[in-house]
């Protein structure tokens, strides 16, 4: 038994090894794949434009998508220990919903554009994402009255979403200067991350890989059970709640930096999980490094596909983790089970 | 890009500035040479396109130019056409994906649409003025980048006359208000082709089959005032509302104006065969390319109160 932990603790070691390594690599191809092509990173050394280019738009925006990549991960494999629900997910627990409502009140508050590059608007946005985030999360987990059911709770985060989204609708309608900014907004985007919108994705994902390390031990205990969980004499309620904390933090800081990009936090962990068994603190390492990996190659799409033109990334991922989730049902199902 | 804009006028610019400053520092000493510099530099300037000029965007923002831009990205069909009307056309660089005209747009890079811009390709383009619309996402990031981003979004008749006004004057055109006087004359030209018996017609304009109206306070119904005709869109409605159906019924104008792409299956709207203009067949289905002309706030404002003329003329015969 320890030498299949120490085993499958090596794998996962080499597992977070490879992933950060084929994470750089595609920082580096990242750099070059854009409307222009390679060709600017040639030129970048006497061409100012070109390094421009490169410097001031390629990697803020391809690091932001690692950086959005690596929340949305996290905060998936926190909702599905927190939730012992294998489709929990940012998206469709509706705290991305929530945290969408939250950016669309702020900026018919407070009229910023969401694009905006000042520190203040980045870091208010940001707040206001996450407690719309909170508000979905516990409206859900309300409605779905706990954790337990699995069917429930997948339900009340879809009615919760749509809710909250509708709600989202009704305030963008009523003020039309917005209309097309939240629009645009929904689509999610990684094209306009500069340095600041990095800069409080950093932070973040600092802040909740501690937490969420810290944490961990209790989703090992509830994987095994609320009983075993209590047992084990650890302050079930409290860490609870710095769980949806930390859940919604994350969410919060990738949605108010991009918009709405679906199913990332889904695939993450599931990745993950079928590549190594392990302890839920280093799956959630593991799964912010999937993340950040998906969203990536995602957006290194998005960029590729239609060069010079690009898709949105929020559309691409919806289209490809949501094929992932089918095939994940079908063969749950097919084994006999959803949950 | 500030760089680059005096790297142009280098030259000139350091002229002028000598000058200046030889003639206040030593105005009491050699005061024939000093107006010799003043008349050249007066001559410089005279031979120069255009002086410094400072324009506020719809942000409030004074935007100051000492050189006409000469590498003009547009990323609203209605400035593509500004710009190209008074005379740039040869100085845009890139549009945005819904500029379509004049023809000679329809080659340039296309730098995605007003809900995706792409920022990369528009910073490629290397412009020395970015033209926008106020809801674009793309404002902050590209003056961060360092590009000077002009945000003009017309409205309303008296909008797209500030627009060209301000535009022609950054462009330096030599007269800027020409294109205003010529939509302004067409205008007139078109109300005054209406036979007597149209004033008064009740019309309503349709956006989109959602239906989306253009109201009397929108540039579309202030040129169907013009007209003479009445909107059955008041103002206090807004420019462009959202209508109930049922109002349109209620409203019974006797004509309708709307695009081909809405058109379809309008007779066939709940209660709509009641109403006068469908009864009698007055509805004008314009084309795309129509369209174009009469939903967009710029220069073609003329040929759109010709073809809602031509739609009145043609339906009180």
């Amino acid at each position: 038994m320890s030498f299949d932990q120490r085993n499958q603790h090596r794998r996962a070691l080499w597992l977070g090894i490879v992933l950060m390594a084929s994470g750089l690599l595609l920082v580096v191809v990242g750099v070059g794949i854009g409307s222009t092509g390679f060709e600017s990173v040639l030129a970048a050394r006497h061409d100012p434009i070109a390094l421009q280019i490169v410097r001031e738009i390629r990697l803020p925006r391809t690091l932001g998508a690692w950086l959005a990549g690596a929340l949305l991960g996290l905060a998936g494999a926190v909702a599905q220990g927190l939730f012992r629900n294998p489709l929990a997910d940012p998206y469709l627990l509706g705290s991305a919903s929530g945290a969408s409502l939250g950016v669309a009140v702020a900026l018919v508050a407070f009229g910023a554009s969401p694009a905006s590059t000042q520190w203040a608007v980045r870091l208010g946005l940001t707040g206001a994402a996450f407690v719309g985030a909170v508000v979905a999360v516990l409206l859900t987990l309300v409605l779905a009255r706990g954790v337990q059911q699995t069917l429930r709770l997948l339900l009340a985060g879809v009615i919760v979403g749509v809710v909250l989204g509708a709600a989202k609708d009704l305030i963008t309608i009523a003020s039309a200067d917005v209309l097309q900014a939240i629009q645009a907004f929904m689509l999610g985007s990684t094209g306009l991350i500069g340095w600041s919108a990095c800069g409080v994705m950093a932070g973040v994902t600092v802040v909740c890989l501690v937490c969420a390390w810290a944490l961990a031990p209790v989703l090992d205990g509830l994987a095994l059970g609320e009983a075993t969980a209590r047992s084990l004499g650890l302050p079930l309620g409290a860490m609870r709640i710095a769980l949806v904390a930390v859940l919604s933090m994350a969410t919060g800081a990738a949605v108010a930096q991009t918009g709405l990009i679906a199913f990332v936090g889904l695939a993450a962990p599931h990745l993950v999980r079928s590549a190594v068994k392990t302890t839920h603190a280093r799956l959630i390492v593991l799964s912010a490094l999937m993340g950040g990996l998906l969203l990536m190659a995602a957006d290194l799409l998005a960029r590729w596909l239609v060069a010079p033109q690009e898709l949105p990334v929020g559309v691409l991922t919806a289209v490809l983790g949501g094929t992932y989730l089918l095939w994940l049902m079908h063969r749950r199902s097919s084994r006999g089970s959803l949950a | 890009m500030r760089s680059r804009h005096a790297d142009g006028g280098r030259l000139a610019a350091h002229l002028e500035g000598t000058c200046l400053n030889t003639v206040m520092a030593r105005n009491r000493i050699i005061s024939a040479l000093g107006t010799g510099c003043v008349l050249m530099a007066l001559l410089l300037l005279a031979t120069m396109p255009a002086q410094a000029v400072v324009v506020t965007d719809e942000r409030g923002a004074a935007i100051d130019f000492t050189q006409p831009p000469q590498r003009i990205v547009a990323l609203l069909p209605s400035l593509t056409e500004s710009v190209c009307a008074l005379g740039a056309c040869s100085r845009l660089v890139g549009v945005d994906r819904y500029s379509n005209s004049p023809e000679s747009v329809r080659g340039l890079p296309q730098v995605g649409g007003g809900l995706d811009p792409n920022i990369e390709a528009i910073v490629a383009l290397k412009p020395d003025l970015v033209l926008l619309a106020k809801s674009s996402r793309v404002t902050q990031r590209l003056e961060q980048l360092g590009i000077k981003v002009l945000v003009l979004e017309p409205k309303s008749h008296a909008d797209v006359r500030r627009v060209l006004d301000a535009l022609g004057q950054v462009l330096g055109a030599d007269d800027p208000q020409r294109v205003w006087r010529a939509i302004d004359a067409s205008v007139a030209a078109a109300a005054q082709s209406l036979p007597p018996q149209a004033k008064g017609t009740r019309v309503y304009f349709e956006i989109n089959s959602t239906p989306y109206a253009a109201g009397e306070s929108s540039f579309i119904g202030e040129t169907l005032t013009r007209l003479g005709v009445k909107n059955i869109v008041p103002a206090a409605l807004g420019p462009f509302p959202k209508l109930n159906p049922e109002y349109v019924v209620r409203a019974n104008p006797d004509l309708i104006m709307v695009s081909e792409r809405s058109a379809q299956g309008l007779e066939q709207r709940p209660g709509w065969s009641l109403i006068r203009a469908v009864r009698d067949g007055h509805i004008c289905r314009f084309t795309a390319a129509q369209s174009d002309v009469l939903v967009r706030p710029g220069p073609r404002m003329g040929e759109a109160a010709r073809l809602m003329a031509q739609c009145i003329m043609d339906s009180s015969k």
